[in-house]
């Protein structure tokens, strides 16, 4: 684990935003010196802090109207291994996520789906056929919002 | 609309964000030129929005997730917009959803450790407005998080 200050805060706020930042625009941002703002990501990304970036897609555009949260409990606990349904599951193309969690559900995914109908048919087919699945929720993503976190 | 050479170069930048145009272009096997093109098309269009840095917050100490799926006293109309609103000014929030389903929201939220949790949880989240109940699910661990598109 790494401490932080004001402007390696202040530099991972400014990614969250545009991960396509180069170190000289990233500098002027936030006041420092090409040099020494990339000798920071550096640091940021050697110590598994930057882990990466991901691309924001219109999802409406490219046809996936739908993004629906499932909370999965296990029916067979002990007799169908997690790894089992963990690899299944994983495999899924339309499952974006998956979260082992602890609670009222075992596993937390993220499908999304053209429509309501093309995922009734991703959670018939391929969802409720996972070895050991039991009780499965679904609740349709209406908005959803990233926040910076506690980087402020 | 898109076609399947747009498909594939997206495909392929979904998978590694951070490659070379040059590198795109031949995995996506088409001319550099061209790729230039499509990904400015995406752009201009709005298909491709940007990117965003991925943070692993245990790296920075941030040990415990929880998501908190909360019910909403839907007797107040203002009841989603006053709820967010507050849930915004809490620093260890980091996503807000809003659900059509069981649950009426969702909260991401992020602790240094259990102890820590249970004091943001008392006095941050139980004073946000309008909640009937409150659920907790504890991350255990991300066993698939691309989120990748099946483009």
């Amino acid at each position: 684990m790494i401490d932080l200050d004001d402007l390696d805060r202040a530099l991972l706020r400014a990614l969250q935003g545009d991960a396509t930042l180069k170190a000289a625009e990233l500098g002027r941002r936030i006041g420092l010196s090409q040099p020494s703002t990339w000798r920071r990501m550096k640091r940021l990304g050697d110590a598994g802090v930057l882990v990466g970036r991901r691309l924001d897609l219109d999802l409406e555009k490219l046809g996936f109207g739908v993004t629906v949260f499932l909370g999965v409990k296990l029916a067979t606990k002990g007799r169908v291994s997690l790894e089992d349904f963990e690899r299944a599951v994983t495999a899924i193309p339309e499952v974006q996520t998956v979260e082992h969690v602890l609670g009222l559900y075992d596993y937390r995914l993220r499908v999304v789906a053209r429509d309501l109908s093309d995922f009734e048919r991703v959670l018939r087919r391929r969802v409720m056929t996972l070895p050991g699945v039991g009780n499965v929720e679904a609740n349709v993503l209406l908005t959803e919002e990233r926040r910076p976190g506690p980087l402020g | 609309m898109l076609d399947n050479t747009d498909r594939r170069i997206l495909r392929h930048l979904q998978s590694d964000p951070e490659q070379s145009v040059a590198d795109l272009a031949q995995a996506s096997r088409v001319p550099l030129a061209t790729c230039y093109k499509r990904l400015e098309r995406l752009q201009s269009s709005g298909v491709l929005k940007g990117s965003h840095a991925v943070i692993d917050w245990r790296a920075i100490g941030y040990e415990v997730l929880v998501s908190l799926r909360i019910s909403l006293d839907k007797t107040n109309p203002r009841a989603f917009d006053e709820f967010i609103e507050a849930a915004r000014e809490v620093a260890e929030v980091t996503e807000i959803q809003t659900f059509l389903g069981r649950v009426d929201l969702r909260l991401s939220v992020i602790a240094r450790s259990m102890s820590h949790y249970q004091e943001i949880y008392r006095t941050r989240i139980l004073s946000l407005p309008h909640m009937a109940d409150i659920e907790a699910l504890m991350h255990v661990s991300q066993i698939k998080q691309s989120e990748a598109l099946p483009i």
